[in-house]
């Protein structure tokens, strides 16, 4: 089960306070009713890409319920994470139409290249790797999103492909960024 | 109600569809149609799109593009059909348009009048130059009722659905009492497609004659099925057949609220069909005093977070009034006390997208396909080993084998059929002495399997039968809400049990243990999840049963697929010296060179991926997977490490 990792350092730590502070205007707009929980969680999340322990407490007071009752509504659904995802996020559709076609094999390659479990982050923040039931590409099976863009028909060795694509990427960026400050 | 005053204030509206029509058909400039729907997308349908903008950009030619939702050949996308009058050819059909080939369609098509034959897939229009689509099976078995207009018309366009004769079910309906209403549906036959298939006009009646004020429908597209993707297609590519079915239900019932439950995972289609509701709205088709009238409905969309027990009735009505979706006690049906405490309607996205037809049609129409106890047509997503996958609307009552075989092209590679596995995680794994069952509801749910969603995974003889079940358990066990101990609990053991097998270490106790435990968990469950969750291992237990013995007593996986009884070698015999193939897409550095400068793969490191097996070239073709592993010849490395 996921943690609330940010149950004690939110009041420290200056992204979440910022987080926090984004959370509050975001409450003004939705009514007091528990129908609205769901919608509420929904739209923190599209904005700051997960839900935070002190978001979910806000939450809980805007509605007036149990913070108990909205961390059980939280993690009940598939849609919502507890940790920060990476910068690239990778997903592995483990589908029936991908798990036939060898889905499981793709999830463990990009869990060893990373050395992290689906659901987790890289410590540096880059990656995070999740499995999820289904993109509805199965005619493209096994299938992996990286980022938003669909990788059909992949192979053990496209992973290693992507990884030399993603430090090419980087490699050409950190150049780009050291040219402009020489030309300063 | 004025009916003369409606049929007027409609007729206005479909006046104004047909001159936009008319107006496009009389620029006589070509008209490039792409499949814009989340498979199309997958496949590169935004790059085409863009490189057709380009081409034709540079060309200077003036051509209409539309993008539009699926046509349900997903092994064909990304799909294009060109209109392009001025040759006259009819419409063509193109398959897997990528860059390179949009390009070349501007070029030799849309300038020089060449329709490119090598790419053409068929003519949407029978002629004397090109093969029509409807002369090959994929197109001809079908019959669709359901998805007739998908990805013929732009979703996000009104005008195009009313022009082909959208929303006259409506204008129809309005006209009559609703128990009028009621009736027809019920002497149709409609049955739910949402997978337990209840009368709709049953559920209909119940909820006209519950008294309480402030009804209310729910269209369930909360899609959970790993590998099904029936209702998205529909949402995404044709969105006002469901609000018009949608406004009829209300209209019968005497509802004046809806909600749209998609999936969040959905983006596209909530997109698709907030922005239906929009336009609706803004012709009165929908929203207060629909066409003048005093019938008003308001439809709303709610966001489904992910749970595939809130396929369920109860359990959704919990998730949009902001609880964790657990199932409840019926009796009260939700059609007596639902959402709020008011009477509510949940039918499927399918169920509604069928009504229209059917009120435009008549009763005796709808009954004319499918069999007397399922009328009308299945939507099946087909997938796994077959040659054309993609979306399927036959009529109910189909053989699987014509279904799989002549509508979908059967089992590529030469390979052999093993077995088909129909209704998701609910439903049963059927082997090939069943490919003559005709499909609907109850033919299936006694042949152990159901119609469920409408997801088929088609495995051919590389699939492990142990391996499928335990991969539907998982995903069961995952799923289940906790509410019942026999679901939360039983489903944990039974998938204790399945990984022990997978892994080499069942006992023959095991199989009889599983046979027990599967019947308990049935008995034990209140909703449709626990009830059907053992399906798959009990049917997959029943029909390949030799399976499972010679993972037990063999420790032997006979489709070579439970990777902890296979391992791979490589035939020293047949391995090329000096080919280093293999050891550079080896993920983990596990293939070695042997002394006669051939190579041999190190079982202690090896992660059987199979990636060696892909790559090693067919002339050589050296890497062999065997099960149980101890076939595989072993070889040690040298002390250099070599």
């Amino acid at each position: 089960m996921a943690e609330l990792v940010c149950m004690t350092v939110f009041e420290s730590d200056p992204e979440e306070r910022a987080v926090l502070e984004n959370v509050a205007a975001m409450l003004e707009e939705f009514e007091k009713q528990r129908g609205n929980l769901i919608p509420i969680l929904q739209a923190i999340q599209d904005k700051h890409s997960y839900l935070c322990g002190g978001a979910m407490e806000m939450v809980a007071n805007h509605l007036d319920v149990a913070l108990g009752e909205v961390y059980g509504v939280a993690t009940f659904y598939n849609q919502f994470r507890f940790h920060p995802p990476g910068r690239h996020q990778i997903k592995v559709c483990l589908g029936t139409a991908c798990h036939v076609a060898g889905g499981d094999i793709i999830l463990e390659n990009f869990e060893r290249k990373l050395g992290i479990k689906d659901g987790e982050t890289t410590p540096d923040r880059e990656y995070s790797v999740e499995r999820v039931a289904c993109v509805g590409c199965c005619a493209l099976a096994p299938v992996a999103v990286i980022n938003d863009t669909v990788e059909g028909h992949i192979k053990p060795s496209r992973v290693e492909g992507i990884f030399v694509q993603f430090q090419v990427e980087r490699e050409r960026e950190e150049r780009e960024e050291a040219e402009r400050e020489s030309s300063e | 109600m004025n009916k003369d005053d409606l049929t007027e204030r409609f007729a206005s509206i479909l006046r104004r569809a047909d001159r936009r029509a008319r107006e496009r058909r009389n620029e006589a400039i070509p008209t490039i149609y792409i499949v814009m729907s989340t498979c199309g997308l997958a496949s590169g349908a935004a790059e085409t799109k863009q490189a057709f903008e380009e081409a034709l950009s540079d060309k200077d030619i003036g051509a209409r593009i539309v993008p539009v939702g699926c046509l349900g050949h997903c092994y064909a996308e990304p799909l294009v059909v060109i209109d392009h009058p001025a040759t006259g050819f009819p419409p063509i059909c193109y398959h897997q348009v990528t860059v390179a080939r949009a390009r070349r369609l501007v070029r030799s098509y849309l300038e020089k009048g060449d329709p490119v034959f090598e790419y053409v897939l068929g003519a949407l229009e029978e002629n004397d130059l090109i093969p029509a689509v409807t002369d090959f099976a994929r197109f001809n078995l079908e019959q669709r009722l359901v998805m007739e207009h998908c990805g013929r018309i732009d979703p996000d366009d009104i005008y195009q659905y009313i022009a082909a004769g959208g929303y006259s079910g409506l204008v129809k309906a309005l006209c009559l009492e609703p128990e009028e209403l009621i009736d027809e549906i019920e002497t149709s036959g409609l049955r739910g497609r949402g997978g337990a298939g209840f009368p709709a006009g049953r559920k209909w009646r119940l909820a006209s004659t519950a008294k309480a004020d402030g009804k209310i429908i729910i269209c369930n597209g909360d899609e959970g099925d790993p590998g099904a993707y029936m209702d998205r297609t529909i949402l995404e590519s044709n969105p006002h057949q469901l609000l018009e079915g949608l406004a009829i239900c209300a209209y019968a019932v005497g509802a004046d609220q809806a909600i749209v439950y998609v999936r969040a995972e959905y983006p596209l289609a909530v997109k698709t069909i907030k922005g239906a509701i929009k336009s609706a709205e803004g012709v009165a088709l929908l929203g207060s005093t629909i066409l003048g009238t005093t019938f008003s409905l308001n439809v709303s969309v709610f966001q489904g977070s992910g749970a595939f027990v809130c396929g369920e009735e109860t359990a959704l009505i919990q998730s949009i009034e902001g609880k964790r979706g657990m199932p409840q006690h019926r009796p009260p049906y939700p059609v007596e006390k639902g959402l709020w405490g008011r009477p509510t309607v949940v039918n499927n996205v399918k169920t509604l997208s069928s009504v229209p037809p059917i009120i435009k049609n008549g009763t005796e129409w709808f009954r004319g396909s499918g069999t007397e106890t399922s009328p009308g047509t299945a939507i099946f997503s087909v997938v796994g080993n077959v040659k054309h996958p993609g979306l399927v609307e036959i009529a109910m009552g189909t053989s699987l084998r014509t279904l799989i075989f002549d509508v979908c092209g059967g089992i590529p590679n030469k390979k052999s059929f093993k077995a088909v596995q129909i209704g998701g995680p609910s439903g049963g794994c059927l082997p090939e002495s069943f490919l003559d069952t005709p499909i609907d509801f109850d033919s299936l749910t006694q042949a152990g399997a159901m119609m469920g969603s409408g997801g088929m995974v088609v495995m051919d003889e590389d699939s492990c039968m142990v391996d499928v079940a335990r991969y539907f358990i998982d995903f069961t066990q995952k799923e289940s809400c906790g509410k019942c101990t026999f679901c939360r609990i039983g489903t944990r053991h039974l998938l204790n049990i399945l990984d022990r097998i997978t892994n080499g270490e069942g006992s023959e106790q095991d199989l009889e243990l599983l046979g027990t435990l599967s019947e308990d968990i049935k008995l034990g469950s209140l909703c449709g999840l626990g009830e059907t969750a053992p399906n798959p291992v009990l049917t997959s237990l029943r029909y390949f049963l030799d399976e499972y013995e010679a993972h037990i007593k063999e420790n032997r996986c006979p489709a070579h697929k439970c990777r902890a009884l296979t391992a791979f070698y490589i035939d020293l015999e047949k391995c090329a010296r000096g080919c280093e193939v293999c050891v550079g897409c080896c993920p983990v550095e596990a293939i070695f060179t042997t002394r006669g400068r051939k190579k041999a793969i190190d079982q202690k490191l090896c992660v059987k991926c199979g990636e060696c097996a892909v790559v090693c070239p067919p002339e050589y073709d050296a890497v062999l997977k065997v099960s149980p592993p101890e076939l595989a010849p072993t070889l040690e490395r040298t002390p250099d490490g070599k």
